[in-house]
């Protein structure tokens, strides 16, 4: 591993977002890693590997496999720190690795969709839940949804639950998959989710909207079963 | 210019939910959805079952880095640094 850093230049870079660039603190972290630093590596692998875990788990069939993922990533991470040239956040290189790494493998484990999958133009909500056009009450919630703030937490928390939200994220086109995880997972803002993944601020918009309430109908098929 | 208020109904609502809870409507949209929740019980439900989508999305993170995977990482990163 090299021992010195050798940063970037004070060129201002227009494409990155200004939040995306690398903070003090990632600074130095950054050198304590190129100097060898253990319990930086470590404070690293505390901060990011569940959140890497959770997102490598949208690209390929098992969690096993993404444990591979996450690890091999890692790896990358380790020998490719002495070429990080802080040009964008520490957390979008990672998580851009991680992409690279899974997307490779997710197409190796034949996780793989039509392109035709991409575009997903389909409604929020099936239209049948709501008053036909040409009548009184036109485009008005037939049957109300439910009160999901009358269900207990133990159902709300319970794993059935978890595993609905999960196999739900799964059966996704994997490009909403891997913004509503980015989003609603990891806690990427919009930003970092653009810097690492390369999809428009609008692409993503219509990707976690259409992601979300595709969630929230699996849920609902579920809560109201 | 088109009055949005007279054209927002609940089939609307739902298609703008996300930029709603998201923040990044437009003020004279955000402000439509707005008077139209106030009047319609559907619409503020479908609403909460999207903040609780999303809050429950976002349990599907492990808590840990089990303790094997973090000890395999830092043995790694040793042998790196040796190397």
């Amino acid at each position: 591993m090299a021992r010195r850093l050798r940063m970037a230049g004070s060129a201002v870079h227009v494409d990155e977002p200004a939040t995306a660039r690398l903070s003090l603190d990632e600074m130095h972290l950054v050198e304590r890693l190129c100097d060898g630093d253990e319990s930086a590596f470590e404070l690293l692998v505390e901060r990011y590997h569940v959140e890497m875990l959770a997102l490598a788990r949208v690209y390929v069939r098992t969690r096993q496999i993404a444990e591979e993922v996450v690890q091999e990533t890692w790896l990358a991470v380790l020998n490719g720190i002495d070429r990080f040239e802080g040009r964008s956040s520490l957390k979008t290189w990672v998580f851009r690795i991680l992409v690279n790494t899974a997307t490779t493998r997710g197409v190796r484990e034949a996780r793989s969709f039509p392109v035709s999958a991409l575009i997903d133009e389909g409604p929020a909500v099936d239209p049948e839940r709501f008053h036909p056009d040409g009548i009184a009450f036109a485009d008005e919630w037939r049957t109300v949804p439910s009160d999901w703030r009358a269900l207990p937490e133990e159902i709300l928390m319970s794993s059935e639950t978890l595993d609905v939200v999960s196999r739900a994220i799964a059966d996704l086109p994997p490009r909403q998959g891997q913004v509503i995880a980015m989003r609603d997972i990891v806690g990427f803002g919009p930003e970092e989710v653009s810097a690492t993944l390369g999809v428009s601020r609008e692409n993503q918009r219509i990707l976690l909207h259409r992601a979300r309430s595709r969630v929230r109908a699996a849920l609902e098929a579920h809560f109201d079963d | 210019m088109t009055d949005f208020a007279t054209e927002l109904n609940c089939r609307g609502v739902v298609e703008v939910v996300t930029d709603y809870l998201e923040g990044t409507l437009s003020p004279m949209l955000a402000h439509t959805v707005e008077r139209h929740l106030e009047s319609c019980e559907g619409c503020r439900r479908y609403v909460e079952q999207m903040r609780i989508t999303v809050r429950t999305v976002g349990r599907l993170r492990d808590e840990d880095v089990p303790h094997e995977i973090r000890e395999r990482l830092l043995e790694a990163f040793r042998e790196l640094t040796r190397g």
